[in-house]
């Protein structure tokens, strides 16, 4: 890459926007819902106890995981729109 | 046939396997795998980085520490797990493009200093040395219960068996190895977890059992369990907690710090493309959550099952009688990882939680003290005994247990030696050292590392998750934060750099030396290692978080004080951005 071109700079800025709403979205369910937001949770029951501490054990886990297979397909749609895609 | 010997096969079985996928890789050729701009398929090393990553933590101790702190143990599910997204966004991809062999090596390079790297050596040391003390602590538990040994014992022969397992160093480097250790130890995972799932809910997959009815009693199992160890003083196991700081702190602290430990970012360089890192990484957490996943189901049922074993005829009934202990009891009691004193000479095994508030009950009941000391390391491991399963399964769990702290084990062990013998000596002090002196002087650094980790792992400073978690925050508290602003910042420069680790390996070293003692020596601890001593509640496993923030202000601070990076630097920082033109795959 020769540096500072318009592209170059678009690129980066597509995927610090998507770093950044994909984080957002990581720490509402594991620093929000499962921990900080979980008295706000609490009135939702599953299974014997709430919402929140379904966040905590598995529901954060399943989130994080839709997260990142969510940025590998959106950022090589990306890499590909800017040509900056391996072959 | 006997347990012992059913454990030997399985253990040994499991081994044999390992050896002859290492010698039938060998044989083909390492290149078969790494075929030229080939690489691993990102597949494939979601699996070897799963088998990498779960270490003695995950597999043996984890599940231990949830059951005893149910709610507020769950930081370590996230904890573990969330830093894979950082790994997935902020690092690997960028790192992979850059295409250099170890961490120090970027650290060094990007900072356009040898002193960066150097620092970043002593951090990649403090934080590995600290990791293999709570592999040691968790294999010589595994090692003294299945070879029906005192636990002191049993620690000294892991220190052997995990020596001899990383100077055959090549085992470890080969993908297929790492994808076999992982199904040995899934399997182990998981097989008995679904069948006490099956037997306490009905529902063969334990992730859904957790929240589904207990069969025995029609409540949902949750709520069972909470009713159970409220009625014998223990805190429920589901509610909320207070110290939402420190849980917080915590959980931070294990996700950056799975994002800064280099074993685990050194696997993306396997890959043979950028697009390939981002999928590795996810590839990696779906493995790693069918763990993940089970282990909370692990640790309440098991929870559950300990309590009905010691009262079967429900907690208002008189507790079981020493002498019908079940068999798994007496076994870990050779050990010593199981005490009972009988204080109020009743033959009977009072467990419960002697607390001030429920002092009035205990005394009513003619109770003078818990009388069952469970160490936590061992729930996962006595799991299938509790649950009286067959001896094939309890061999299972043996060699998943050790599959999973051996791996971990001697990968780390190979770190620290290449981290001094390539980045240190080489790097450094004496570049033109002979082939043969950077061998032994990695033999050598692997020997004193063992040597000081089984020391320090005899008195560990917690159990093996926490200490493990420790070696997170330092990693979190150093390397994370010079990694990242090499990557997103063009002005952070060398001296910045070099003075935000420093700062935040010292911030956090100090911090948890206070508590923990100097250099983890049992004794050497300045206050108490207690909530009311904690700084505004702050847990030394928590401190991490705030030495990351210390080291990224520290290192803007500094930065802009001092001169811009010259600019071949921040044309490199622009050239790991963009991932056309990355090199190919690293042989790992």
């Amino acid at each position: 890459m020769s540096g500072h071109s318009y592209d170059a700079e678009n690129y980066w800025k597509a995927n610090l926007r998507l770093i950044f709403g994909s984080l957002i979205v990581w720490a509402l369910v594991s620093y929000g819902c499962a921990i900080l937001l979980r008295p706000m949770l609490a009135g939702i029951s599953v299974g014997g106890t709430d919402l929140g501490f379904w966040f905590a054990q598995q529901g954060s886990i399943l989130t994080f995981i839709a997260l990142i297979f969510h940025y590998a397909w959106r950022m090589n749609k990306i890499d590909e729109k800017f040509g900056v895609h391996e072959e | 046939m006997s347990q012992f010997a059913i454990n030997i096969l399985f253990v040994g079985g499991s081994f044999l396997l390992y050896i002859l996928i290492a010698i039938w890789a060998k044989a083909g050729s390492t290149k078969d795998f790494y075929v030229a701009g080939g690489g691993v398929h990102p597949v494939t090393n979601g699996m070897a980085i799963g088998a990498d990553w779960m270490s003695a933590a995950s597999f043996i101790s984890m599940a231990g520490l949830i059951a005893a702190g149910g709610y507020a143990n769950s930081t370590f599910l996230m904890g573990w797990t969330g830093g894979y997204v950082l790994l997935a966004m902020l690092l690997a991809p960028y790192l992979r493009k850059f295409g250099k062999f170890t961490v120090p090596e970027f650290i060094g390079d990007r900072f356009y200093s040898k002193n960066a790297r150097l620092v970043a050596v002593i951090c990649l040391i403090v934080a590995s040395v600290t990791y293999v003390i709570g592999q040691m602590a968790g294999a010589g538990v595994a090692f003294s219960r299945f070879l029906e040994v005192d636990s002191t014992l049993g620690l000294i022969i892991a220190a052997v068996v995990v020596f001899m397992y990383a100077v055959m160093g090549g085992m470890k480097g080969i993908t297929y190895t790492q994808v076999a250790q992982y199904c040995v130890l899934i399997i182990a995972y998981t097989i008995p977890a679904v069948f006490i799932s099956l037997q306490l809910t009905g529902n063969p997959l334990p992730p859904l059992g957790l929240f589904s009815t207990h069969a025995d009693s029609g409540m949902p199992i949750l709520e069972k369990l909470n009713q159970v160890i409220t009625d014998l003083g223990f805190n429920s196991y589901t509610a909320d907690i207070d110290n939402k700081l420190n849980m917080v702190l915590f959980t931070l602290s294990l996700m950056i710090g799975t994002a800064g430990l280099p074993h685990v970012i050194i696997r993306f360089f396997t890959v043979p493309k950028v697009a390939d890192a981002r999928w590795s990484a996810g590839w990696a957490l779906v493995f790693i959550a069918l763990l993940y996943l089970t282990a909370p189901a692990v640790a309440s049922m098991a929870r559950l099952n300990l309590m009905t074993t010691i009262y079967p005829d429900g907690t208002d009934a008189a507790p079981i009688l020493y002498e019908e202990r079940p068999n798994w009891v007496k076994e870990w009691e050779v050990t010593g990882l199981i005490q009972f004193e009988d204080k109020n000479n009743d033959g009977r095994i009072q467990h419960y939680n002697a607390s001030e508030s429920f002092q009035p009950e205990a005394e009513a009941r003619g109770w003078a003290g818990n009388e069952l000391t469970v160490n936590r390391d061992i729930l996962v491991l006595a799991n299938p005994e509790i649950a009286n399963l067959p001896g094939w399964v309890i061999g299972l769990i043996a060699a998943g247990g050790l599959a999973a702290a051996l791996s971990t084990a001697a990968g780390l062990l190979l770190a620290i030696s290449s981290a001094v013998s390539h980045d240190l000596i080489k790097g450094s002090i004496n570049p033109n050292i002979t082939e043969k002196g950077e061998l032994l002087a990695a033999r050598i650094s692997m020997a004193v590392a063992i040597v000081v980790a089984t020391w320090l792992g005899a008195n560990p400073p917690g159990f093996a998750a926490q200490v493990v978690a420790l070696a997170f925050g330092i990693a979190a508290a150093s390397l994370f934060p010079a990694l990242m602003m090499g990557i997103f910042s063009k002005r952070v420069n060398n001296t910045g750099a070099i003075a935000g680790m420093l700062c935040g390996l010292a911030f956090t070293l100090v911090y948890i030396f206070v508590y923990k003692g100097w250099l983890f020596i049992p004794g050497t601890n300045n206050l108490p290692d207690t909530p009311e001593n904690w700084v505004l509640g702050i847990s030394p496993l928590s401190i991490g978080a705030v030495g990351a923030i210390v080291n990224f202000a520290v290192a803007f601070v500094v930065s802009n004080a001092t001169e811009e990076p010259p600019v071949e630097i921040q044309e490199l920082v622009e050239s790991v951005r963009y991932p056309r033109g990355a090199g190919q795959a690293q042989d790992h």
